[in-house]
């Protein structure tokens, strides 16, 4: 029995976690890295304690220092999340040996399962269907190759230890299977430290579908249906929904038995997942186990009723399961976006920088799991995932729907993120449709203008500008009613604002005070917008008859804005510094004070480049170097080495060739 | 404070006729303004192909967007001078109120566009009253020069009185009010004297031309040879003669450097950071304010119905309204600024003298502004008056208005004759600032009124004489007479010559009184750092 639970994780799963714990009566201890001192996850705890600099190696990886916190804290329990160490067999162990719960199944469990080969093994022995393939302890490269002959290709070859799809290579043909060998166990050797791998047949556009299943220490175990996890980038998965538009009750059945099968061969405890390929045929293979909470745990406690933290934290406490697989109901779907702090134009390079704003879709069936709040400093070291947006509907439609709604009606200021590519696939009429494999962005999506350069629309650009004029008058004490007024005329203002890289000219003009009503000139575009209202960080306004509007906010010279599902930043130039074209002027080189020219370095016609110093004057003891303010030709020499000069004196002109043409 | 009730009827057909009336006055200035700036847009391309920005387009570069800007004196010179046409007027230069930085300014612009910016004596007489009105409000004065200097035709009217305009630069400095200047062009001889006598001086490179003379006078009077860059470019006199403090690049960077130094000065952290009282808007809407007038100038009306469309929740404080009706005296809010008002319902009586001059010495004692709105034909004449004392009383609140040190602010809403104009602090008072409704008359009587005393009085002379009476002659003497005043007290005729800061469409009424005394009570609380010469350039 415990009281106090450590949870050594970070971001939106800890606050999940901590929200649950908290909310069944325990005392919560947040453990933190330097880096994340701010983190809502340190500010929602009852005790926090900081366990090391940035780095998850010195910090959420680091077993020492998280099993001190809980000493320090008198912490009984430790939940490990998902990630970090929550599939560590030696932390799992070094919770026991401190005398301290692990929430989550044996160490000698998570071992068998971080193994894919022995746990291939296991599942064979224990009757769960598997892809054919090598699990072999020999990794010879001769055995390997009899073993690829024999299970024909395509083929996969997957590192043993392997997870998130590193070490994993497709093999079309005996020709490439060796050097794919190669980069395969090198690949595994440095993400995991082993270089065992299997081979698995090859399935052609497969369904990733997993199944949650919850144990108790009595190996009661039960399935609580199965999530799809088909919509993947590279491995990773990015739109989650359960139950599985491809999955009938009869496949259920038969997936959720397997899952039980495998848990109880292994003598699970707690809440796991038992992963399935599903090929068109609606055969399912084995895929691997994961012995810890879910990133998409959501979706299966939305269409079942169960908080799934809160049956780990029971079955942890030595509770058995209340509830039987007959009592286990799946009601209605739901769908769950993740929200990375990535960049699908810049192939999703991680995105770092300051949170401005941040503001989470609310409405019927949205729930949002995030760890971030504004004025948080994302930094490179952890996983960029921010934010999970999860929707229940009646039906997957539904479901699909109100998603869609509250993925683009989220607003994230400070960081280029994923929503709009989000946005987009969960549009996709293949998506809607349900026609989904793991192979769909790649396949069908990579076209998309998600993952293109940002196309900006006059619209998009005028609202920039009203936005940079009115945004101007908020630092003085003045009434409101005088914003905007004059008792002249009213003509054009001059903008230059950059959004790219690069810089559109625009002028604006207030056209009517009452309703608030611009004209604004784009690239020989004429617009009228009219200004309905601000409403905090929301600027709703009028085009073409239609009323709208777009969320944005300003931080020095930039302005983010989000229209629809997309974002832009723009800058503005018009009161930036002129980097004269030729600052260079005249182009006379003159006497910086009273001295003694001791050398001239140049002749008369020579061509000289600018910053070249031209003539050496002495004065006051000290040589000063006298250069060409620009590039061009020396037009002439009015001085000799030796000669006296007055300071602000013409020593030479430098002349470009346009003026001495 | 009660709250007063107003009894316009908004949809009568007399509203009606009183808003087209007085949307005609308004569209016939407001066309004046744009075929001035349509002159100046004329020469747009020329300007940009030189890598010059219309004096129009600095101002916008200047000022902080989205914020007020009360122009002063749109239509100074209009048709005077060298504004045959109307469609320059100006006076060469587009001034007014706005913030730059952050900083309530004056700006000063010499309209480039229009005749090289040349200076005609109207445009002289506009540029000493922005001074006074930096002077008395105490606020910094930005300068975009481009000037040819004073226009030739009328530089004998203006030689002598021009020196004022830089003896108030050189008093401004010594008063501690900043005065920035960027040389955007021409700058010459007289002209070059502004620059020389502002605090901050930027030069624009391969643009300025600031020196007393040019190549060809420098021929003519000494023989010399010399470059426009060498007797008055931007580098020489940032690097040489130490004549500009700042070298920009081009005009958008000289404003920039303009807003720089603006934003550099602690001139806003010198006042107590109150934060503005919540103020409630007028029960009317303002838009009222163009039927309130009766388009038949006999009838009268109630200024308590402008009051009613201008003063914060509508409110007013009626003083002494039954001890007399034609002068109304009282105390209002705009925009959270406390102030009083005097306004006419008619002619000046004994018993409204009296409780006007009372009622501006009450308010000379709480330090509370004025607000004046003329509507009167001027004082009551008569027997009765004046064995009641009129010049009398008259003369009080002339003394009471004249020596009154708060703030005074003048709305020329209709007529403004005889000495009704005087009393009402018109021009010859030295308001803080006057403006004038474009519906609105300012004469020393009705022209009708005049022609009938110069019948009267030529009638009597020829029967002296024992001449006879030429009716005939005497009619077209009285029609001559009346059209020749008519014709000089119309609001475009006394704009543009000065005798206001400019005509305002009568819905700007309260934003603009808002801001006018904002202006004054703050130049009230600020405490300027004087001294002797003002800051010289070494």
């Amino acid at each position: 029995m415990f009281n106090k639970v450590l949870i050594a994780n970070r971001g939106e799963i800890a606050v999940r976690i901590i929200n649950t714990t908290r909310s069944m009566g325990f005392s919560t201890v947040a453990v933190y890295s330097e880096a994340d001192f701010d983190s809502p996850h340190v500010a929602i705890a009852d005790e926090t304690v900081c366990i090391g600099a940035a780095p998850a190696t010195e910090s959420y990886l680091n077993i020492e220092q998280i099993i001190n916190a809980a000493k320090l804290t008198g912490a009984e329990a430790i939940h490990p999340g998902y990630g970090f160490l929550a599939e560590n067999a030696s932390f799992a162990q070094a919770c026991i040996n401190a005398g301290l719960v692990f929430i989550g199944p044996s160490p000698a469990t998570i071992e068998l399962m971080g193994s894919k080969r022995l746990a291939k093994v296991a599942m064979l022995k224990a009757s769960v269907p598997c892809i054919p393939g090598y699990e072999g302890a020999s990794q010879d490269d001769k055995v390997l190759t009899q073993a690829a002959t024999k299970i024909g290709f395509p083929l996969m070859i997957k590192a043993s230890a392997g997870g998130g799809g590193r070490g994993m290579r497709l093999v079309e043909s005996i020709e490439e299977l060796k050097q794919k060998l190669i980069t395969a166990r090198s690949e595994a050797k440095n993400a995991f430290g082993n270089d065992e791998v299997i081979l698995e047949k090859a399935l052609i556009n497969p369904r990733h579908i997993e199944v949650q299943i919850l144990a108790d220490n009595r190996g009661h175990t039960i399935y609580l249906g199965e999530r799809d996890c088909s919509i993947q980038r590279r491995h990773q998965k990015v739109i989650e929904e359960a139950p599985s538009p491809f999955v009938d009750e009869n496949l259920r059945k038969k997936l959720g038995d397997a899952a039980v099968l495998a848990a109880k061969s292994c003598q699970y405890a707690g809440a796991g997942t038992v992963e399935f390929l599903v090929d068109e045929n609606k055969q399912f293979y084995f895929l691997e186990m994961n012995t810890r909470l879910q990133v998409e745990h959501p979706i299966t406690e939305i269409v079942t009723g169960i908080d799934l933290v809160a049956a780990q934290l029971n079955i942890a406490n030595g509770e058995d399961l209340s509830i039987d697989q007959e009592s286990v109901k799946i009601n209605g779907h739901a769908m769950e976006a993740r929200l990375y702090a990535e960049d699908p134009i810049q192939e999703f390079l991680p995105q770092t920088g300051t949170i401005f704003h941040w503001q989470q879709a609310i409405g019927e069936g949205i729930r949002i799991d995030s760890g971030i709040c504004e004025g948080q400093q994302l930094s490179p070291h952890y996983d960029p995932m921010l934010a999970k947006i999860i929707a229940y509907g009646a039906n997957r439609e539904e479901a699909r729907r109100r998603l869609q709604r509250a993925v683009n009606e989220t607003v994230l200021f400070g960081v280029n993120n994923n929503q709009h590519f989000l946005s987009r696939l969960l549009g996709h009429p293949l998506y809607i449709e349900g026609k989904i494999s793991t192979d769909f962005i790649e396949s069908k999506f990579m076209g998309d203008e998600s993952m293109n350069d940002i196309m900006t629309s006059p619209l998009v650009t005028a609202l920039a500008c009203i936005l940079f004029f009115t945004g101007k008058n908020k630092n003085y004490l003045m009434p409101e009613a005088l914003s905007l007024w004059s008792n002249s005329r009213t003509q054009p203002w001059p903008f230059s604002l950059r959004i790219n890289d690069e810089v559109q000219e625009i002028s604006l003009q207030l056209i009517q005070r009452n309703p608030v009503q611009f004209r604004l000139q784009i690239k020989q575009q004429t617009l009228e917008v009219t200004v309905n209202s601000f409403d905090n960080n929301r600027l709703n306004f009028q085009f073409n008859g239609i009323g709208r509007s777009c969320v944005f906010y300003r931080a020095d010279n930039k302005l983010y804005l989000k229209s629809g599902e997309q974002y832009f930043t723009f800058s503005d130039l018009t009161h930036e510094a002129a980097v004269g074209e030729e600052p260079a002027g005249s182009g006379a080189v003159v006497a910086c004070m009273d001295g003694v020219i001791v050398d001239v370095l140049v002749n008369e016609n020579e061509t000289v480049t600018k910053d070249q110093t031209l003539v050496v004057l002495e004065a006051m003891k000290m040589e000063h170097q006298l250069k060409a303010s620009k590039e061009g030709i020396v037009a002439s020499i009015l001085v000799k080495a030796g000669e006296q000069v007055r300071i602000r004196q013409t020593i030479l002109t430098v002349k470009t060739e346009e003026e001495t043409s | 404070m009660p709250a007063l009730q107003s009894s316009i009827e908004t949809h009568s057909p007399e509203f009606q006729q009183n808003k087209k009336a007085m949307l005609a006055f308004v569209d016939e200035f407001r066309n004046i303004e744009s075929r001035v700036i349509e002159t100046a847009q004329k020469v747009k391309d020329n300007f940009h192909k030189k890598g010059k920005l219309l004096p129009w387009e600095r101002i916008h570069l200047l000022l902080d967007p989205a914020t007020p800007f009360v122009e002063l004196c749109s239509l100074a010179g209009y048709q005077m001078h060298d504004d045959k046409d109307g469609s320059m007027a100006g006076g060469g230069i587009i001034s007014g109120i706005g913030y730059i930085s952050g900083v309530r300014c004056l700006i000063y612009v010499n309209n480039s566009a229009i005749k090289g910016g040349t200076i005609s004596p109207a445009g002289l007489d506009k540029i000493l009253r922005i001074q006074q009105v930096a002077l008395e409000n105490k606020l910094p004065i930005v300068a975009l020069a481009e000037s040819g200097g004073a226009n030739l035709n009328y530089a004998t009217d203006i030689f002598v009185q021009g020196a004022r305009g830089f003896a108030n630069q050189a008093r401004l400095s010594a008063a501690g009010i900043p005065q920035i200047t960027v040389v955007h062009g021409n700058a010459t001889a007289g002209g070059a004297y502004q620059p020389g006598l502002s605090d901050y001086i930027i030069a624009v490179r391969n643009k300025t031309k600031l020196f007393l003379a040019g190549p060809p006078l420098l021929k003519a009077a000494t023989g010399e040879v010399a470059t426009e860059e060498e007797l008055g470019g931007a580098e020489m006199h940032a690097q040489q003669a130490g004549t500009a403090d700042y070298l920009a690049e081009d005009d958008a960077d000289g404003v920039r450097i303009a807003r720089e130094i603006l934003s550099s000065i602690p001139w806003n952290e010198q006042l107590s950071k109150t934060n503005k009282a919540e103020f409630t808007q007028p029960l009317y809407d303002s838009e009222e304010l163009l039927g309130i007038v009766p388009s038949d100038k006999k009838q009268p009306y109630d200024v308590r119905e402008i009051i009613a469309r201008i003063a914060d929740g509508s409110q007013f404080l009626d003083f002494k309204p039954q001890y007399d009706a034609q002068t109304v005296c009282g105390h209002l809010k705009i925009h959270g600024f406390r102030c009083g008002i005097i306004g006419n319902n008619g002619p000046i009586t004994t018993a409204g003298a009296q409780k006007a001059a009372q009622f501006v010495q009450l308010c000379e004692q709480s330090n509370t502004a004025i607000l004046f709105f003329h509507n009167t034909t001027g004082f009551l004449v008569g027997t009765d008056p004046e064995q009641n004392g009129i010049i009398k009383h008259g003369s009080k609140l002339l003394q009471a208005v004249a020596n009154a040190t708060v703030p005074r602010l003048t709305i020329v809403v209709g007529g403004s004759f005889g000495a009704g104009n005087y009393a009402m602090c018109g021009r010859g008072l030295d308001p803080r600032f006057i403006f004038a409704w474009p519906n609105s008359r300012t004469a020393v009587m009705g022209g009708a009124q005049a022609g009938k005393v110069m019948r009267i009085v030529t009638e009597a002379k020829q029967k002296k004489l024992n001449q006879t009476i030429d009716e005939a002659a005497l009619d077209k003497l009285e029609n001559t007479v009346a059209a020749q005043l008519d014709k000089g007290s119309t609001a475009l005729f006394g704009t543009a010559r000065l005798w206001d800061d400019g005509l305002i469409d009568p819905r700007d009424t309260r934003n603009l009184l808002g801001i006018l005394l904002d202006v004054c009570y703050q130049s009230v609380e600020r405490k300027l750092r004087t001294n002797t010469f003002g800051v010289a350039r070494f």
